[in-house]
């Protein structure tokens, strides 16, 4: 399928693909022959601990990471800086109070915020504004200063951004974090709600997989400059961590939740620095 | 005499050279000039502050305009010409910031650094320079009434610069300084945008330095949009009164100043503080703020 040169898209042509992929800093690994492909409709959600790479492996999808070896394309086409076609939704970083912006207006920068030019917004743009807000469930709170809202409001509304443009990917860095249980279940189904509706893909960083367990098609799990890749059943198993962290883990199945034991500290806390993880 | 009797005729003679509107008229035709380009820069000046409070810049503001006022000193005392002086130290300053400084912290450092060094610089070249010693001060604390008509031109011109360059970048780097990551992965050239507001950022500062004087440039760059910013979330309504707390200040404290003997940067500091102070009651009393999150 990655043979396929240029241009034309076809249903069973990925979206995104990684082919013999390899990123490290230094002398240390972060992943070293990810071959994978992303196609139209699915949910592929990417853990594993701080410093594994998942944020790296962000950056190189934004093609604000070179990789070492190996090749990423997204749409057929090598990853460019600023690529509009690809919707991302950050980590939630509470607006301060007394930003000048209010709820439409950022939905409205991810309609016109990168044009240069008088900043005179058309009709046809604010009636864009409008639909997003409605279908992220904001309308209600388009008015208000973003600096007011709660975390999971501003979140609401940094899909609708995401959404503006009509993307072709969404790409999520641990959008939930933070949350309460309610706007966890409340952002996540927006991003599902889109993949169902228009076939977007959704690559999904998090470090907790279980808001989205009932969405995720596949799962990449990072760890130790390794990784794994599969449904969750697939890797989501106590032998396929324990083998990845060369230490014994446990999964837990617990009424619909996964509960993962025994990954040891110095993954968490020790390879984490200098490497924009967040 | 009893000491409240001498107070008061202590008092007279400052309130007469504080305020005195003898002959006012023709001063004010000597002027016009001055008040245009005060004007042009209050306006401009409370525009910019919006962005220099979203960014978190303020501290920047201030260590650009130590080094401008280097470069003005350093013009002076070799004999170039002075806006040109303040130009250059203004912008090696907002570059070098831009470059060096993407993040806060690291930011803050390189301020805390280079600022110093600009006011050492320039204190270095005003002690050196043999000429009146009006000029020296003038520099730090505001000297517009001595600038001669051709710089008030340029001083003008370059605001007007500044401001329709600001209206061209106004979206992306609305969007750059909510949130440079998503901006970045939107299309915005983050890095071009950052840069393109630094260059401004000097230009306009080293108008101000000009005008106000290089310790109190925060006054006009500042102190407008901080005050807007209390009345208003709107991003329409907050540049709008921002503009308008800057024309006023500006303006206003010439008008004030040109019948006294004294500089005109008192008499701008106070008027925009009390509009902050004012802003700040009236914006406690409409937006309760507390309790929302």
């Amino acid at each position: 399928m990655t043979a396929v040169p240029t241009g034309h898209r076809h249903p069973s042509n990925p979206v995104l693909s990684l082919k013999d992929a390899a990123l490290g800093f230094g002398d240390r690994v972060l992943w070293d022959n990810l071959t994978l492909d992303v196609c139209a409709g699915e949910f592929l959600a990417v853990l594993g601990p701080n410093g594994s790479g998942k944020t790296s492996l962000l950056k190189t999808i934004l093609g604000q990471q070179a990789l070492d070896t190996g090749s990423i394309r997204f749409d057929g086409h090598a990853v460019r800086r600023g690529d509009r076609r690809i919707g991302y939704i950050p980590q939630q970083k509470l607006i301060p109070g007394g930003t000048p912006m209010r709820g439409r207006d950022l939905v409205a920068l991810g309609v016109n915020g990168h044009r240069f030019g008088l900043p005179v917004s058309r009709g046809a743009e604010r009636r864009q504004v409008d639909a997003l807000l409605e279908s992220v469930g904001a309308s209600g709170y388009a008015d208000e200063p973003v600096g007011n809202l709660s975390g999971g409001e501003q979140q609401r509304l940094r899909v609708g951004q995401a959404l503006a443009g009509d993307p072709r990917m969404l790409l999520c860095d641990e959008p939930l974090l933070s949350l309460d249980l309610q706007h966890q279940r409340g952002v996540s189904e927006l991003i599902d709600r889109r993949r169902r509706d228009h076939g977007t893909p959704v690559v999904f960083v998090t470090h907790d997989v279980n808001p989205v367990l009932g969405m995720v098609d596949r799962i990449l799990y990072l760890a130790g400059g390794q990784f794994r890749e599969g449904t969750p059943d697939e890797v989501l198993r106590s032998e396929v961590l324990t083998e990845l962290y060369g230490t014994p883990v446990d999964v837990l199945r617990t009424g619909g939740r996964v509960v993962v034991v025994g990954i040891p500290d110095s993954e968490t806390h020790h390879h984490h620095h200098g490497h924009g993880e967040n | 005499m009893p000491p409240w009797k001498l107070a008061s005729a202590v008092d007279d003679g400052i309130w007469s050279r504080l305020f005195n509107f003898e002959n006012y008229g023709e001063l004010l035709g000597l002027v016009q000039n001055s008040i245009l380009a005060g004007a042009i820069l209050g306006v401009v000046g409370g525009l910019i502050g919006v962005f220099v409070m979203q960014r978190d810049m303020a501290f920047a503001v201030h260590g650009i305009s130590e080094l401008s006022f280097a470069g003005a000193a350093a013009a002076l005392l070799f004999g170039f010409n002075v806006v040109a002086g303040s130009l250059a130290g203004a912008l090696a300053a907002s570059i070098a910031i831009g470059l060096l400084g993407s993040k806060a912290r690291d930011r803050n450092s390189i301020i805390g650094v280079l600022m110093p060094f600009g006011l050492g610089l320039g204190i270095l070249f005003l002690a050196l320079y043999p000429g009146r010693s009006a000029n020296k001060f003038g520099l730090l604390t505001g000297q517009i009434i001595s600038v001669d008509d051709p710089q008030l031109t340029w001083l003008s011109v370059i605001s007007l610069i500044v401001l329709v360059g600001l209206l061209l970048i106004w979206r992306p780097l609305s969007f750059d300084s909510l949130d440079a990551d998503v901006a970045a992965a939107r299309g915005v050239p983050t890095r071009f945008v950052s840069l393109a507001f630094m260059v401004l950022l000097g230009l306009i500062i080293a108008v101000s330095v000009q005008i106000i004087g290089a310790l109190l440039v925060l006054a006009l760059v500042v102190t407008p949009a901080a005050a807007a910013l209390r009345l208003s979330a709107s991003p329409i309504v907050v540049p709008v009164i921002a503009m308008l707390f800057g024309f006023v200040s500006a303006v206003g404290g010439i008008l004030l100043a040109i019948g006294g003997s004294l500089p005109i940067s008192p008499y701008i500091t106070t008027i925009s503080f009390v509009l902050y102070l004012i802003a700040r009651v009236v914006g406690l009393r409409t937006r309760p703020r507390a309790g929302l999150r």
